[in-house]
């Protein structure tokens, strides 16, 4: 019986359908089947399926953030119920995106964020042009331990230095890992700044950021 | 809407079809076949025998081209048509009858055999861009004798796609239709669904040979669709001008048309080409150049006029390798070409003056033509409103419009998506995946493409009959063995 729901919850994250995974997700709930193992079993699956195939190249953009929405509709359902039962969700990791301080291209940064939430972590998303002080404010008051950040112009991308810079100058790190990203971003510079993680895209993102909290 | 290429205004074009109407009077056509000039003086027309010229009154084309079908299909060996010749369909086939092979590891040119041609089959298989197959090169590790059938034989064995073929002589024409019977099962099966379209040519100036009238007569009588594959050399065997070159070109396929209706009115036959400018430093003739392809989009647009379904030779390159040179000319041609509303163009994977095929140049182009094709698909209206419904719950985000479920049912409609043969890869990606160009790329997807390739299951009483059929003709050619082919245990 939940086999058979399992897999219908997969499909819809598969299907990017987001009306039908909260639809599944309220069945469960009525189901009284554990939250937890909703989304483990079911619509987790279909999230790493989706990223299987888009890193194969069968499956894009449009669809990986479709199954991203999918499975914000489904945790949408399903957490306040984790809550209900006193328990809530064990997350991979406490995720604070931004995109730096005089940019303001974040069309990857979202995609990054949608597919690590979708993955498990939790992410606070700045939004774009975040100085220095506002990224680490942030990552302290929340307590995350990991920042993402993006640049899309060789003019902006040295900013991501100053962040690393600052945060080692408050001895916050290694407590919180940085993983950057972002169109002129090479291998090079990743070691030049000294950041933790990069990633070509989304799925690579996730891989990377699960190493760095030590869940890969 | 197909979006269309027109280089002829309606007055040009009607001044063309007259001055050709003119050439078939004065100088009149040379007809070097005896039957084909009988048919014509029979019609009316006005032979000299002593010349071998005849003069062709209008009258007498006019009627030819009342009895030309409009339309017609090519068949599949399931019986599905997947060809269509006729208005402004446009499809796509692998250059034909190359001499030679570009050897992907040496670069060097490799006089073609068996295996080359197998080789090349097997790709343009599996390439969806290809809507036929062509015999791609000739085969020289067989009796010359037998050169033109067993290029259709290799076809046969590995494919279901239509074919676009030819014979290289009277004699062989007819062995090649009964091979095209064996696997339609029967003649019948095969003037009802038509499986292949062969080429016949004139030769210019204003010339069909005894061969090329043959061919003619014998596949209008057989029912077997004939393609013109007229080629005026703008400069050297056709007048200089591109218009000059456009009007011989319309007169050798009028005078075509005639003979081939006057054998058996009601066959199909094409209105095609390869012609060419002539090139003045080099004497070459340019596949590749702007004006053969200026040329060829005119022609078709008289051959449209007169109600013919068309094709043309484009797609292909005069560069010896596959570099930019080769990418330019073969892209910008098919362009010309699709937006000509060409039924089928042929030339994709050859290089070198149509000399010279290669299998990493078909992955190639199969890209280019995508490129045509999407571009024939226009501009298209999927939604009710252009734009301003797309934008509830957009808040001035970037990236917003991927969140939406239109993006993922309309983007694969709006974008072909391109085999790894086209590079988007970011400068690292790039990096990461070995720093590859186009041809590096194109090997890659052409040894795939062999190792993915399966055999065509096809009736086992068929083949060993065509088998035996060509096995018989190479033996009265004097060589009492085939080629070993892989796979292949004929009883």
């Amino acid at each position: 019986m939940s086999e058979e729901l399992y897999k219908e919850m997969a499909q819809s994250i598969i299907d990017g359908d987001s009306d039908i995974s909260a639809e599944l997700a309220r069945k469960a709930v009525e189901l009284k089947i554990h939250p937890l193992e909703a989304i483990t079993n079911g619509f987790v699956v279909g999230v790493t399926y989706i990223g299987d195939q888009f890193g194969k190249g069968d499956a894009f953009l449009p669809e990986l953030v479709m199954a991203g929405e999918a499975m914000k509709a489904a945790i949408a359902v399903l957490e306040p119920e984790l809550l209900k039962l006193g328990e809530s969700r064990e997350m991979l990791g406490r995720v604070v995106l931004a995109t730096v301080e005089g940019d303001i291209h974040e069309i990857g940064k979202t995609l990054v964020g949608t597919m690590l939430s979708a993955s498990g972590f939790e992410v606070i998303d700045l939004g774009v042009d975040q100085p220095a002080d506002k990224i680490i404010g942030k990552a302290l008051e929340v307590n995350a331990n990991l920042i993402g950040m993006s640049a899309l112009l060789t003019t902006t991308m040295v900013r991501q230095r100053e962040v690393i810079e600052e945060l080692d100058k408050e001895g916050l790190r290694p407590r919180i890992k940085v993983m950057v990203g972002g169109a002129p971003i090479t291998k090079d510079w990743v070691d030049k700044i000294k950041a933790d993680g990069y990633s070509e895209d989304a799925i690579g993102a996730v891989k990377v950021a699960k190493e760095l909290v030590g869940k890969a | 809407m197909q979006p269309r290429l027109s280089l002829l205004t309606q007055d040009l074009i009607e001044r063309i079809v007259d001055e050709a109407y003119q050439l078939l009077l004065k100088p009149g056509i040379k007809v070097q076949n005896d039957e084909a000039r009988k048919l014509l003086a029979d019609a009316g027309a006005q032979v000299d025998e002593e010349t071998l010229v005849a003069k062709i009154p209008a009258q007498i084309v006019k009627a030819a081209l009342n009895t030309v079908p409009r339309t017609f299909k090519l068949y599949d060996y399931d019986g599905n048509p997947t060809v269509e010749y006729g208005g402004d369909a446009v499809q796509f086939d692998p250059g034909s009858s190359g001499i030679s092979v570009l050897d992907p590891d040496t670069l060097e040119q490799k006089t073609a055999e068996t295996a080359d041609l197998i080789r090349l089959l097997k790709v343009a298989e599996q390439i969806p861009q290809y809507a036929a197959q062509s015999t791609a090169v000739v085969c020289h590790d067989v009796p010359k004798e037998i050169h033109d059938l067993y290029r259709l034989y290799l076809v046969l064995l590995h494919s279901k796609k239509p074919i676009v073929t030819g014979a290289f002589s009277n004699r062989t024409v007819q062995f090649m239709i009964d091979m095209l019977a064996i696997m339609s099962g029967g003649l019948d099966n095969l003037r009802e669904k038509p499986r292949a379209v062969f080429d016949v040519c004139p030769s210019p100036p204003l010339i069909w040979s005894n061969f090329g009238s043959g061919n003619l007569m014998v596949l209008a009588r057989m029912g077997v669709p004939a393609e013109i594959v007229s080629m005026p050399l703008a400069g050297a065997a056709a007048p200089v001008t591109l218009l000059g070159a456009v009007t011989q070109h319309a007169a050798e396929c009028l005078a075509g048309i005639t003979i081939h209706q006057l054998a058996k009115a009601g066959s199909p036959i094409v209105w095609g080409g390869a012609p060419a400018i002539f090139d003045m430093r080099k004497g070459g003739t340019p596949m590749g150049a702007v004006e053969t392809a200026m040329i060829d989009s005119s022609y078709a647009q008289v051959g449209k006029y007169l109600g013919v379904p068309t094709h043309a030779y484009m797609g292909a390159t005069d560069s010896k390798r596959l570099d930019m040179q080769a990418g330019i000319e073969s892209g910008v041609t098919a362009m010309i070409g699709a937006l000509s509303g060409i039924n089928m163009i042929s030339g994709s994977g050859m290089l070198d003056f149509l000399l010279c095929h290669s299998a990493e140049k078909l992955v190639i182009d199969a890209e280019g033509v995508a490129m045509a094709q999407r571009m024939l698909e226009g501009m298209k209206i999927h939604t009710e409103t252009l734009a301003t419904g797309f934008y509830e719950g957009v808040n001035f985000k970037g990236g917003d419009f991927l969140k939406q479920k239109i993006t993922m049912q309309l983007f694969q409609k709006e974008q072909h998506m391109p085999t790894e043969i086209i590079d988007r890869d970011s400068i690292r990606g790039w990096k990461a995946g070995g720093s590859l160009d186009t041809f590096d790329r194109a090997k890659i997807r052409v040894k795939q493409l062999l190792a993915s390739y399966k055999r065509p299951e096809l009736d086992p009483v068929q083949e060993s009959q065509l088998h035996a059929f060509v096995l018989d003709l190479s033996k009265k050619a004097g060589v009492e063995t085939l080629p070993v082919i892989d796979g292949f245990e004929f009883a």
